[in-house]
């Protein structure tokens, strides 16, 4: 499709409110201006929004090390006790014969967390070299991490009950270990990481214009 | 106002114009561009997200009062409620996590059904909430926080985990919970903020100009 059949709000001067949706017209002034339904501020593209995302995807990758590498569940009894990271703690669950459980916590603790990052660096880089590379891809891309984000929590509300419920003195004992603030810190960082992208920069190079603010 | 060209939508996801028409009912439209759902046309929408949202509030109750599961060790009996395991949590030192878990498990789903309400039972009645742009910001800007349905996985994982070395009795909580996942579901397929917005601009407009 050619820039010619597709018209873009913000090469019409025109605004689409990110709350309420809602069309107005951008005053292009630099005073800040605000939607007339909501009155949340208008901005034709998100203000910082490439920046910020990389800020947030930097931090993410560094809280990520301490999160795998730091103990996230410790567990004993009587006849055994053994301190399980993100990673040991699948490969346990898998030994012992929970395969489904193993799938399911593997995926929300190792495969999406890492999907996310790597995801969200490729568009942050696709979109600073002003990429025309199927945009329709990478858009499904975004759509696609910004669903299965929230679902990494998985493991902090696991940690949770067992920790609370399993405090038991000498028979058994289940406590939290200190990778699950890094990794909590993770799963909130890149979750505001993508609710900064903000994917109408992946179809901006094709247009002539070029849109700030 | 003059600004205002309500026949035109702006896609989220790739900013391309588009004129906005009448659906079917069920029917939702998509970007031409890129795909992105712009707007459906969710039939007796407000009704639905209202009654949805009335019985969810309910459940919601039952889910935080009732111990989700027990175990049973040497004849005694352990149970735990959310919001005890919470309490635990914090008391064990680990404060941030356990008051992450607090905001995305308890609070932000409690703000979500209270402002739903607030919104939809005066539109119901014929009346417009004072100050209804701030709930439906509010509203908008919390939705991805709230994370019953992974909590919902997060309690089956558990409850798998723990039968390997004890006897579970599932609890209350743990039936309004699955309850509770299916009604917020429910209640957001229905939502349709757009309506929501053409509506209670309609019903001011109307009390304005008598
Ligand atoms: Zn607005
Ligand atoms: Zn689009």
């Amino acid at each position: 499709m050619s820039a010619a059949d597709s018209p873009i709000a913000a090469g019409r001067g025109l605004c689409s409110c990110h709350v309420c949706q809602l069309v107005s017209r951008s005053t292009g002034t630099s005073r800040a201006q605000h939607c007339p339904r909501c009155g949340a501020r208008l901005h034709l593209r998100r203000p910082g929004s490439v920046q910020r995302c990389w800020a947030l995807v930097i931090a993410s990758y560094i809280l990520y090390v301490p999160a795998n590498m730091l103990v996230m569940m410790e567990t004993g009894s009587l006849i055994n006790y053994r301190k399980d990271t993100i990673v040991s703690g699948v490969v346990h669950l898998w030994r012992t014969g929970s395969w489904m459980i193993a799938v399911i916590v593997f995926v929300a603790s190792v495969a999406i967390p890492l999907l996310k990052l790597f995801s969200l660096t490729l568009l942050l880089i696709s979109v600073q070299r002003k990429s025309t590379w199927h945009p329709q891809q990478r858009t499904r891309l975004f759509r696609l991490v910004e669903a299965v984000g929230r679902w990494s929590m998985l493991d902090i509300y696991v940690v949770t009950l067992l920790a609370a419920l399993v405090q038991l003195g000498s028979l058994a004992i289940v406590k939290a270990g200190p990778a699950a603030i890094a990794f909590g810190a993770v799963v909130v960082l890149t979750m505001l990481a993508t609710m900064e992208f903000d994917p109408r920069l992946i179809w901006d190079p094709l247009q002539k214009e070029e849109f700030h603010d | 106002m003059t600004d205002r060209t309500p026949q035109l939508i702006a896609c989220h996801e790739c900013d391309l114009l588009q004129r906005d028409i009448q659906l079917n009912p069920g029917c939702y439209a998509s970007c031409r561009r890129c795909g992105a759902v712009l707007y459906r046309n969710a039939t007796d929408s407000v009704d639905r997200t209202l009654a949805y949202t009335l019985a969810a509030c309910m459940v919601f109750l039952g889910a935080n009062l009732f111990p989700i599961f027990a175990i049973e060790v040497q004849g005694g009996r352990s149970a735990i409620t959310l919001f005890g395991a919470v309490l635990s949590l914090w008391e064990q030192g680990m404060r941030s996590v356990s008051t992450l878990v607090l905001i995305t498990a308890i609070l932000i789903p409690a703000l979500e059904l209270a402002s739903l309400t607030y919104l939809l039972l005066p539109l119901k009645l014929g009346k417009v909430p004072p100050r209804y742009p701030l709930f439906m910001r509010t509203l908008q800007c919390i939705e991805p926080w709230g994370m019953v349905e992974v909590l919902m996985l997060g309690v089956l994982v558990s409850l798998v985990k723990l039968t390997n070395n004890f006897r579970v009795i599932p609890g209350m909580a743990l039936w309004s919970f699955a309850v509770l996942t299916l009604l917020l579901a429910a209640a957001a397929t229905a939502f349709n903020a757009r309506d929501v917005w053409a509506q209670l601009d309609g019903k001011r407009r109307d009390l304005e100009s008598k």
